[in-house]
């Protein structure tokens, strides 16, 4: 699957597709061309004739043929935690989940908060000839939350964006100066909405099921304070922020009236946290253990409206590998978080499945809005763009079983969950990088 | 020249606490005075007797060379006599210390108090309570007239005029006096200011003082006629406003491929004292043909000669003074 010289690529039709670009609002039948890695033409009457001489056919069935996927939030693991997961490990999975670009955090070993740790990180992925891998960079030096990191330099290394990863920066002060010094260079601070004082012996989400099971709990407002606190740093610094994995209706409304007052302000979430609730839990399942912690049945419906009424920006996938080892302990002592690549497709579908939104827009979270929220040239069709490109067949049904997963850690919180939607093949700068037989 | 022209001038304020509230008419004349003692300064006789008999105590809360030399030189000069109190912030307690040292100092009769203090402020309170001219020589990151007099009288000399001209003062906005100051007397005499620094460095509000602010050196400085740089006033710092030396050096230091967005003939500032290396590149400090430096505390020690002279020949006779 290593890459090869664009010189080989040539010419590739891909015929009999059902185009859907969410970036343009294109959804009808057509065919697309790559020309070495970029995509040459597509439309409807492309091919109408045929395909000319020299010109490599794949048949897409009928099938979507989209942009690939674009995912702001997965944790690789690579460099320091390598038994958990791999960039050639994360790779696979995300080719196998149609994802074509991803944005990993800096909560590596060592912390991405050195400039040789994002080149480090660019030119192993680029090796790989995989799913496209960029990467944050942290806020604060070590991600201890008090010195800020070299911002400036690591975004010319090539971060994207700025975060501390799976710890919110908690101090006011050092978020109000990251902020503003961030704003110096028109940077995108992303921050993980939790108030740590208030979650740090908790283990799932306060209430009732925290009561009966023993857990000490995580309140929401937790999660509220910090949007509300950082709401009004954003107000003051002029700097922009977005929030990753918001999972309360509070928080929620706390954007929606962000962005009505016209600030920077943004917002995606996690499959778990429209798709599962607190329930999951069940009995101390600590796959189903994740920061923030599943919500109640009412939070788990306000994400569904944010996402639908667009106060939610994007979906990402929270990919959290790790091992059995930090997962098979008493539910208070295991690791929080869950594997997403290859359900992030499939669960997201589920809106469009049960006709609550039009699949459009479910790719729309999916594809360009991501891309749009961190300004990377990715996750819509284009003449001249790069073909990264994701073949699925919308309605294939299929049954989640982690050990059948290609992630090298294999802690789903959807194991065993029937889902519609099957990624067929999975194409980065015009090479196949995944393919599924029938 | 010298001695004969103090009869004829005024200047119309008693302390010398900030620029702000000065008028171009006071600038103007403080300029004017200094620039007669430039000439003198140069000669192998250097001393006059415009203010023989007087007494100038140098009050420094702060460690200064520069400034607290210049006053120095200034006063014997002119004839004065001059005492330094140097207090270690450490020492003292702040507030009623101060009027406390104050109130002694008073009781000797100076008749020019030079006052350095970390707090913002500390000037005016001063010259509330003591009978004499009171020169702020910087109060914390309030102002330090003298040093934007000075800089007017370099830019002056080399071009000219201040008219019209553009400046820029690049780096730690938020701590400086110097930059208060200069924003305030380059915008009376008419100059456009622009500010260069981090979002961090830069205090919130100040495009109300008049000035525009950057965050890119190599745009803030386009077509600029003068390039002021600050000093990273780290011992000011709570808590960090950047994250590192080498990355604030990165973006923020002047070295010749930035200062190439400016007008070629750019004229560089630095009040100092000067960090090689984290605002300012060794090779442009250096430069004789582009850099001012050394003629700014060539020309403090005359501003301070004729600051002075204004406030002394502006006092009241001894006997009306509240003895």
């Amino acid at each position: 699957m290593a890459g090869k010289p664009s010189e080989s690529l040539g010419r590739v039709a891909y015929v009999n597709a059902r185009l859907v670009d969410p970036a343009s609002g294109l959804d009808a039948p057509g065919a697309l061309l790559t020309e070495g890695e970029v995509i040459a033409d597509f439309g409807a009457g492309l091919f109408a004739e045929g395909v000319p001489e020299g010109i490599k056919v794949v048949d897409c069935g009928g099938h979507c043929l989209i942009p690939g996927l674009v995912d702001i939030r997965v944790q690789l693991r690579e460099p320091g935690d390598e038994h958990k997961g791999t960039l050639a490990s994360g790779g696979r999975a995300a080719t196998a989940g149609g994802i074509t670009t991803m944005v990993c955090l800096p909560n590596t070993n060592p912390v991405i908060d050195d400039m040789s740790v994002v080149e480090f990180i660019a030119r192993r992925a680029r090796l790989l000839g995989l799913t496209k891998v960029y990467c944050y960079g942290a806020v604060t030096k070590g991600l201890e939350g008090r010195a800020l990191a070299e911002m400036g330099m690591l975004a010319e290394a090539g971060a994207v964006a700025f975060t501390d990863g799976v710890k919110a920066v908690g101090d006011a002060q050092v978020m109000r100066r990251a902020l503003s010094y961030a704003g110096t260079y028109r940077l995108l601070i992303v921050q993980h909405p939790e108030e740590s004082s208030l979650a740090e012996d908790g283990a799932m989400n306060a209430g009732e099921t925290a009561t009966r099971l023993g857990l000490q709990g995580i309140p929401r407002a937790a999660e509220i304070i910090i949007v509300e606190r950082d709401i009004r740093l954003v107000e003051m610094t002029g700097g922009r922020i977005h929030f990753a994995h918001v999972s309360t209706a509070e928080a929620i409304e706390a954007v929606g009236r962000a962005k009505a007052r016209g600030l920077n302000v943004t917002c995606d979430t996690a499959p778990p946290y429209f798709a599962l609730n607190e329930t999951a839990v069940g009995d101390y399942r600590t796959f189903a253990k994740l920061s923030p912690p599943l919500r109640a049945e009412a939070d788990r419906q306000a994400v569904v409206d944010g996402l639908k009424n667009g106060t939610i920006d994007a979906i990402a996938s929270d990919h959290a590998p790790h091992d059995e080892d930090a997962k098979r302990l008493p539910f208070a002592q295991a690791a929080c978080g869950g594997i997403g690549l290859e359900t992030l497709l499939p669960v997201s579908l589920e809106f469009y499945q049960n006709g609550q939104m039009s699949l459009t827009d479910v790719l729309r979270l999916l594809t360009c809005a991501p891309a749009d929220v961190l300004g990377l040239r990715a996750g819509r069709l284009e003449k001249g763009l790069p073909a990264d490109l994701t073949l699925f067949d919308p309605d294939r049904a299929w049954k989640v079983v982690a050990d059948d997963l290609l992630s090298k850690s294999k802690n789903s919180p959807f194991d065993g969950r029937p889902v519609q939607g099957r990624v067929l093949r999975t194409v980065v700068d015009g090479r196949a990088v995944y393919g599924r037989e029938g | 020249m010298i001695d004969g022209a103090s009869d004829t001038v005024q200047f119309a304020h008693r302390h010398l606490l900030g620029i702000e509230g000065l008028s171009p008419d006071d600038i103007t004349l403080l300029l004017d005075r200094s620039e007669s003692y430039v000439e003198q300064n140069r000669q192998i006789d250097k001393k006059k007797s415009v203010l023989r008999g007087r007494t100038i105590i140098n009050l420094f809360f702060e460690a200064s060379t520069r400034t607290r030399t210049s006053f120095e030189l200034a006063g014997k000069r002119l004839g004065s006599d001059v005492i330094n109190m140097s207090v270690s912030t450490s020492s003292i307690k702040k507030g009623e210390t101060l009027i406390d040292t104050a109130m002694t100092l008073n009781a000797m009769h100076p008749d020019v108090l030079v006052l350095r203090h970390p707090d913002a402020g500390a000037a005016k309170l001063l010259s509330e309570k003591v009978n004499c001219a009171v020169i702020n020589a910087g109060d914390g990151s309030h102002e330090h007239p003298t040093q934007a007099l000075l800089d007017a009288l370099t830019i002056r000399r080399r071009r000219g005029r201040l008219q019209g001209l553009m400046v820029a003062i690049c780096g730690d906005i938020v701590h400086s006096r110097v930059a208060r100051s200069n924003i305030h007397l380059l915008n009376t005499m008419g100059a456009r200011v622009r500010l260069i620094a981090p979002r961090t460095l830069i205090p919130e509000g100040v495009e109300r003082l008049g000035v525009e602010v950057f965050h890119d050196m190599r745009q803030g400085l386009e077509d600029c006629d003068i390039v002021m740089m600050l000093r990273l006033q780290i011992e000011r710092m709570h808590g960090n406003f950047f994250p590192s030396i080498r990355e604030y050096f990165h973006f923020f230091g002047l070295d010749y491929e930035k200062l190439a967005s400016a007008k070629p003939d750019a004229l560089i500032m630095h009040p100092g004292p000067m960090n090689r290396g984290v605002e300012i590149d060794s090779e442009v400090a250096d430069d004789f043909g582009r850099s001012a430096i050394r003629e700014q505390v060539e020309m403090g020690v005359a501003v301070r000669m004729a600051c002075l002279e204004l406030l002394t020949l502006n006092q009241p006779e001894a006997e009306q003074r509240n003895l």
